[in-house]
C-alpha cells in the first residue's frame, strides 16, 4: 500500500458531507458547520459512529435469542397444532424434500443474521484496537454485509405472506408468533448498527501510525 | 450551527474522494466509465452520456409498474372451494388484524411505502431537472432520498413470495398473480436506473440549472 504518497480528506481539512457526499473546506474557526449544497450538519467521521454501532449490535443480540427460540408460525391443520421456530421451519423444509429451498432460507434466516453479528463484532473490536491488519479486507466485508442485510427480512415476508393466504377456517389456519416480532427487531437493528458504523474509522487507524512514523525519524 | 460559504473549490471536479476510506483522489477529466479508488477499490462512479433522461424514463416505467404491484394481488390461493388473494399492503392489514402490529407496520413499510415515496421523490426531482428547472425544497428531497434508500426491500418481498408459492404448493392450488410479475418487472427497471445512477448526477444538473438563471 503506497500510503506514504497519499493523503485522506481530513487531513488537508476536508470533510465529506454525510448527506450529500459533497467535499467541503473546513475553515480555520472553531464551531459547527452546515454543508453550502444541502444544509446537512458537517462532522469529520459519522458522529458518535461506534457509540450507535455498539449499541444497535448488543440490542440485536439480546433480541437474537427471542428470535431463535421463539415460535414464528403456528400452523393449526385438522391434524393438529404445529409451532415452528425459524430453525424447525428449515429443517422441516429439508426433511420434505424441498431442499434448494431450505437452504435458500437458512442462508438469509439463519446464517446471515448471525454472520452479520459476529462481522459487526469483529470490526467494531479491530477498530478499538486500532487494528492494522487486513483494512482493504475489513474495508470490503463491510460493504458486504450492507449489501446482505436486507435479505433476513425473507422469513417476515414469507410468515406474512402464509398469514394473510391461509385462512381456510376449519381446514387450515396460520398465524404469527411472537418470534417472528424479535427477529425483525434483529433485522431492523443489525442494519442500523451497520448504518451507523463509519467504515473511514478502519484506515484512520493506519493514517495515525503514518504521522508517528514520520515524527520519529524527524 | 451556521452554514458554511460556497467555496468554489467545492466543486473542483478532481476533488473527489470516497465515503469508505477518506482518501483524496484526482477525478480523471474524461470520465466516460468506472472509476474505482485506488486504495479501497470501491466503485468512485459509473455513468452514461444522456443519464439524466434514461433514469427519467426508468422511474415512470418503475412508477407505473409500482401502481400494478400494488393493486393487484401477488399470490392467489385455492383450496376446497375457498379463494384467497392478497396484495403486499393486504399482507400488512391482515397481520395486524391479528395482533402483530410490528410486523405489519415492517412490511408496509419496507415493502410498500418507503419504496413508493422513494419513487415518487426521484420523480419530483428529475422531472423538473430534465426541463431545466429546481424544484423547490430540493436539498431536502435529496437528503430524504439518502435517508429512505437502504430500507426499500422490494427485492427480498419477492423472493419471499416465491417461497411462500413453494412453501403452499403442497397445501393447496396456488397461482402467482398479476402482482408478482409487476414486481418483477419493478426489479429489472430498478436495477436498469441504479447500474447507472448517481446521486451526484442531479447535484450537477442542479447547479448548471442554477447558474443558467
Amino acid at each position: 500500500m503506497p500510503n506514504g504518497l497519499l493523503s485522506t480528506a481530513a487531513r488537508q481539512g476536508l470533510w465529506l458531507c454525510h448527506g450529500c457526499s459533497l467535499l467541503c473546506r473546513l475553515p480555520q474557526a472553531e464551531g459547527q458547520w452546515r454543508c453550502p449544497r444541502c444544509g446537512a450538519p458537517l462532522h469529520r467521521r459519522k458522529p458518535h459512529s461506534l457509540q450507535f454501532s455498539w449499541a444497535f449490535l448488543l440490542a440485536a443480540i439480546i433480541s437474537y435469542i427471542p428470535a431463535n427460540l421463539l415460535p414464528i408460525m403456528r400452523t393449526e391443520m385438522l391434524s393438529g397444532t404445529q409451532q415452528d421456530t425459524i430453525l424447525s421451519g428449515v429443517v422441516y423444509l429439508w426433511k420434505s424434500g424441498s431442499w434448494p429451498l431450505a437452504l435458500v432460507v437458512f442462508i438469509a434466516s439463519v446464517l446471515v443474521p448471525l454472520l452479520k453479528i459476529l462481522s459487526m463484532l469483529f470490526l467494531l473490536l479491530t477498530v478499538h484496537l486500532r487494528s492494522r491488519w487486513a483494512p482493504w479486507q475489513r474495508t470490503r466485508l463491510y460493504r458486504v454485509l450492507e449489501v446482505v442485510g436486507p435479505w433476513s427480512m425473507l422469513d417476515i415476508y414469507v410468515v406474512g405472506l402464509l398469514v394473510a393466504l391461509v385462512r381456510l377456517q376449519s381446514l387450515a389456519n396460520i398465524k404469527a408468533g411472537p418470534g417472528a416480532i424479535a427477529f425483525g427487531a434483529v433485522v431492523v437493528l443489525t442494519m442500523l448498527s451497520a448504518m451507523k458504523f463509519d467504515p473511514r474509522l478502519i484506515w484512520d487507524a493506519l493514517e495515525d501510525d503514518n504521522e508517528y512514523k514520520t515524527h520519529a525519524t524527524k | 450551527m451556521s452554514t458554511l460559504p460556497a467555496l468554489p473549490d467545492s466543486h473542483l471536479p478532481w476533488a473527489s474522494h470516497m465515503q469508505e476510506c477518506d482518501l483524496l483522489q484526482a477525478m480523471p477529466e474524461q470520465h466516460a466509465t468506472h472509476v474505482f479508488c485506488c486504495r479501497c477499490r470501491s466503485r468512485l462512479r459509473h455513468r452514461r452520456p444522456d443519464q439524466l433522461h434514461r433514469s427519467l424514463a426508468l422511474q415512470v416505467a418503475s412508477l407505473l409498474v409500482f401502481v400494478l404491484a400494488n393493486v393487484f394481488p401477488v399470490v392467489q390461493l385455492q383450496a376446497g372451494g375457498v379463494y384467497l388473494a392478497t396484495t403486499l399492503l393486504g399482507t400488512a392489514w391482515q397481520l395486524s388484524q391479528e395482533g402483530m402490529a410490528p410486523i405489519a407496520l415492517l412490511i408496509a413499510l419496507t415493502g410498500g411505502l418507503l419504496p413508493g415515496v422513494e419513487l415518487l421523490s426521484m420523480l419530483y426531482l428529475l422531472l423538473p431537472l430534465s426541463l431545466g428547472w429546481v424544484p423547490p425544497g430540493f436539498p431536502r428531497v435529496m437528503r430524504l432520498l439518502r435517508a429512505l434508500h437502504p430500507w426499500g426491500m422490494i427485492e427480498v418481498f419477492l423472493l419471499g413470495v416465491l417461497v411462500s408459492l413453494v412453501k403452499l404448493a403442497h397445501l393447496a392450488e396456488v397461482h402467482a398473480g398479476i402482482g408478482l410479475w409487476s414486481f418483477f418487472a419493478l426489479i429489472l427497471l430498478l436495477a436498469g436506473n441504479a447500474y447507472c445512477f448517481d446521486t451526484d448526477l442531479l447535484w450537477e444538473h442542479q447547479q448548471t440549472c442554477q447558474t443558467a438563471y
